[in-house]
């Protein structure tokens, strides 16, 4: 066993993790302890390397380079089974129990031999409501998982790491789908657990749960520790600035010219969208800040026609469009670059140039309700010298190209058809450094060529490094418009963190 | 164990293993055969003449594969789309209807025979509209409602045959009267009882795969099958295209009970179809999907179906070895098929 100078037992230490995807380093030689007691926070933007982390403590994943010690232990990487046996129990964000089964059954899933089956269900009953009473875990054990709220089946899946002894808690955002109430009695939880003795390691990007739960925070950005504090010692003004990076970006690109309103939202609230007014310009680049989950999707398919508006107005190009569908906005010149380019982006098993073509198929490329394959192809091999997409060529299927290319594929197919409206949602997510100055460029291409821009990204450097005009989101609602500069990257943090909204007009 | 994807999959591997498939499935005929206490050898050989071996075996493995080429090709083309129709049979029946309905004297020539064949294809299709209706409007799972429709489609030609369809003069008989002659399909060859369904079951093949291949609708289809979101993100009208699969679907469907009313038997009874539209997801299922390998695996399942029927005459084997064989082949072939793309590791 370890101690720290406090004479804190160390539990779990990570050292030197690191962890590639492709080009992307997720995890770059990322080391942190937890001690005896902890509740520590990993805070960080989507996309920082928090979950990666925890995958490869958990044995999800094998790192490409570092070494996991539990409990003075050296823990073999890739064996969930062995960070289990040594006391480390993972709440996912998404929750793995079975919903046709009971409580009861969920909690002690696995943990059974064959032979078992039927005895011994009383001895587990008394464990859990044991468990259930100390931990302030309150779950009906014989409810079927299918009849309990989201809070309740979170308390089921602490309540399976317990029941298999962990001493170390990790969980993976959990209050994103909380209510207030079921956060407040969450942290009980974990406070009646430190006071027994276990960790507690907890991913989340909001502030003031860190603040308020959080012994240590640990803050990760782009795969780096870039900083380690103990809560005392800081404030949430900090932490915004370590957490969305404390250099000043500079606006990269030259301003752009700006030119008539193409599309605007008066009041509109749609999906999780509250309230929300918003321009965008011709000529401009509006980039979109907030913490993924804020309603950024539901903005991008709203304006993308896979939503309508529950409430309040859109205008594209001054008409408030009869009959809104994906169709009717590429009809109205709106260009999707969508946020997740494998699943709704490409459909995988077809070829580059089927994919080439999937929205355009019938409007350019069908003659009499037949496909002229001889145009297709052609149209893709102009896509694939024109966007610098690798490939072996356009019958390939685009399951085997990069991320990248893949994206520049995408990107070519929209921009082709010369959007009046673009919507590029996380255009750079996932991408190497050539790539994404690559799709960065084309993105200022079409502005300048008149385009209206709508850049949403999670990333603060992406946004003021592109946009012309600023709007923040955050729980559905949208910030007021800050023109370029006008805001530090601190402030823009406070934003995203959601502050501001309540005095904003 | 884990199963590893992969990305390109040697010749080796796309035609060994299918090879290897079939392999597995002749032997475990010969076991089964063995275990009846006959010859294996000779009874795999009997199964072969008696589906190939003469004109008549081979014509008559051409007129057994006429029904499975259409139902194949239902199951082949709601499956690409991922639309589940599990309702051939029930399809298989409404065609079967029409053509009784209308080819018995209803109507005279000359329009009788492509007046039936029309109406048997809508009445097809609307079997199959009302399930996909209800999958796209209330999310009722099609699996469920195509496949219970199969046994309310039994129990309806049942009624039929016992009431207002039965043949005054069947002699008591639970089956229709027999179609006028202008109703019947003509032989393609005098004398001989292949009809000219085994014709247009190989034209709708050739039609399906162009739909298929070349047209917007066939792209739109298999876009939604492979997909969904996708293609609802590019635009694509999703709930239409599920429409038109099934009414394509189901219209194929039911001219597997138009041309074995028409052609072959000339008449509707019970056992129009010993489950040729649950055979026709083991055709469809073989044939991966493609429109034109249905062809090529209906003969080869309808080959099995004959020969083992003569086999059985001669050999003593009972001829449930074919159910079992097609059962063989399509779990090893699915199981050829999964291990082209994907390879199992250790650890």
């Amino acid at each position: 066993m370890s101690f720290n100078k406090n004479g804190a037992e160390v539990v779990l230490r990570l050292d030197q993790i690191t962890k590639r995807f492709g080009a992307l380093v997720a995890n770059d030689t990322i080391s942190l302890t937890l001690h005896r007691g902890e509740v520590l926070a990993l805070l960080g933007e989507n996309g920082a390397g928090k979950t990666t982390l925890m995958n490869i403590l958990f044995g999800h994943y094998l790192a490409d380079g570092g070494t996991v010690t539990a409990f003075g232990q050296p823990l073999p990487p890739g064996q969930p089974r062995a960070a289990l046996a040594a006391g480390i129990g993972m709440v996912h964000q998404h929750f793995t129990l079975a919903d046709q089964m009971t409580v009861l059954e969920n909690i002690t899933l696995g943990t059974q031999t064959l032979w078992s089956l039927g005895r011994g269900r009383a001895v587990a009953l008394a464990k859990v409501q044991g468990l259930s009473r100390d931990f302030g875990l309150a779950v009906d054990p014989v409810a079927r998982v299918a009849d309990l709220s989201v809070g309740e089946r979170q308390r089921v899946e602490i309540l399976k790491a317990l029941y298999r002894d962990a001493r170390v808690l990790i969980l993976d955002e959990p209050t994103a789908v909380l209510t207030p109430q079921e956060t407040e009695a969450l942290f009980q939880t974990l406070r009646l657990a430190t006071a027994r003795g276990l960790s507690v390691i907890f991913i989340s990007h909001k502030l003031h749960e860190v603040m308020g739960h959080a012994d240590t925070c640990v803050v990760l950005r782009h795969g780096r520790v870039v900083g380690q504090v103990a809560t005392k010692d800081t404030d949430r003004r900090a932490l915004a600035a370590m957490m969305v990076g404390a250099e000043m970006a500079e606006a990269s690109v030259a301003p752009g010219v700006p030119g008539p309103v193409r599309l605007s939202l008066r009041g509109v609230w749609a999906g999780v969208l509250r309230d929300a007014t918003l321009d965008l310009r011709g000529g401009t680049i509006t980039g979109l800040a907030g913490v993924s989950g804020n309603g950024q999707a539901a903005l991008a398919d709203l304006i993308g026609g896979g939503l309508v508006p529950d409430r309040g107005q859109m205008l594209v190009d001054g008409v408030a469009p009869v009959r809104w569908s994906p169709r009717a906005a590429i009809g109205a010149g709106v260009g999707r670059i969508p946020e997740d380019r494998h699943k709704t982006g490409t459909v995988a098993d077809f070829t580059l140039a089927e994919n080439a073509v999937l929205e355009t198929y019938a409007s350019r490329f069908a003659r009499g309700g037949f496909v002229d394959w001889v145009a297709v192809r052609a149209h893709t091999m102009h896509l694939i010298a024109g966007y610098d997409v690798r490939c072996p060529g356009p019958e390939a299927r685009i399951r085997l190209l990069s991320g990248g290319n893949m994206q520049k594929l995408i990107l070519g197919r929209v921009m082709e058809e010369t959007p009046g409206i673009l919507i590029a949602n996380q255009p750079v997510r996932g991408l190497d450094v050539g790539a994404i100055a690559y799709v960065h460029g084309r993105l200022v291409a079409a502005r300048d060529a008149g385009a209206a821009v709508l850049l949403i990204s999670e990333d603060l450097d992406e946004v003021m490094g592109l946009s012309d005009v600023i709007h923040v989101i955050s729980e559905g609602r949208l910030s007021p418009s800050f023109a370029r500069g006008e805001l530090t990257q601190a402030e823009l943090g406070l934003w995203m963190a959601g502050q501001g909204f309540d005095h904003a007009a | 164990m884990r199963l590893e994807p992969i990305a390109n999959p040697s010749l080796w591997r796309q035609l060994g293993l299918p090879a290897l498939a079939l392999g597995v499935t002749v032997l475990v005929a010969m076991a089964l055969a063995l275990l009846a206490g006959a010859d294996p050898l000779a009874v795999l050989g009997q199964i072969l003449t008696g589906a190939v071996g003469s004109r008549f075996a081979l014509l008559e493995t051409l007129n057994r594969a006429t029904p499975l080429i259409f139902t194949g090709l239902a199951v082949a083309v709601a499956f690409r789309a991922k639309l589940w129709n599990i309702g051939a049979e029930a399809q298989l029946y409404g065609g079967a209807i029409m053509a009784v309905l209308l080819g018995t004297g209803a109507l005279g020539a000359p329009f009788v025979l492509p007046v039936t064949a029309v109406v048997a294809l809508l009445a097809g299709a609307m079997l199959l509209l009302v399930p996909v209706l209800l999958k796209v409007r209330l999310g009722v799972d099609e699996v469920v409602t195509t496949l219970l429709l199969n046994f309310i489609m039994a129990l309806f030609v049942s009624y039929l045959l016992e009431g207002p369809l039965k043949d005054p003069m069947g002699m008591g008989w639970p089956k229709s009267a027999a179609l006028i002659k202008e109703a019947r399909l003509p032989r393609i060859v005098d004398g001989l009882r292949l009809h000219w369904g085994f014709g247009l079951a190989l034209i709708s093949a050739g039609i399906v795969w162009v739909i298929q291949t070349r047209t917007t609708l066939g792209f739109e289809m298999r876009a939604v099958g492979a997909n969904i979101r996708a293609a609802r993100f590019a635009g694509m009208p999703v709930n239409a295209v599920l429409v038109k699969t099934a009414l394509l679907s189901g219209g194929l469907a039911a001219l597997a009970g138009w041309s074995e009313v028409a052609g072959a038997r000339g008449h509707l009874s019970l056992d129009l179809s010993p489950g040729f539209g649950y055979t026709g997801i083991i055709v469809a299922m073989l044939a991966l999907l493609h429109p034109l390998g249905v062809v090529v695996t209906a003969l080869f399942v309808a080959g099995v179906f004959v020969g083992a029927d003569a086999m059985s005459r001669s050999a003593g084997v009972p001829t449930y070895i074919a159910d079992m064989l097609l059962a063989v082949a399509l779990l090893t072939m699915v199981l050829a098929i999964a291990l082209t793309k994907v390879r199992v590791v250790r650890g």
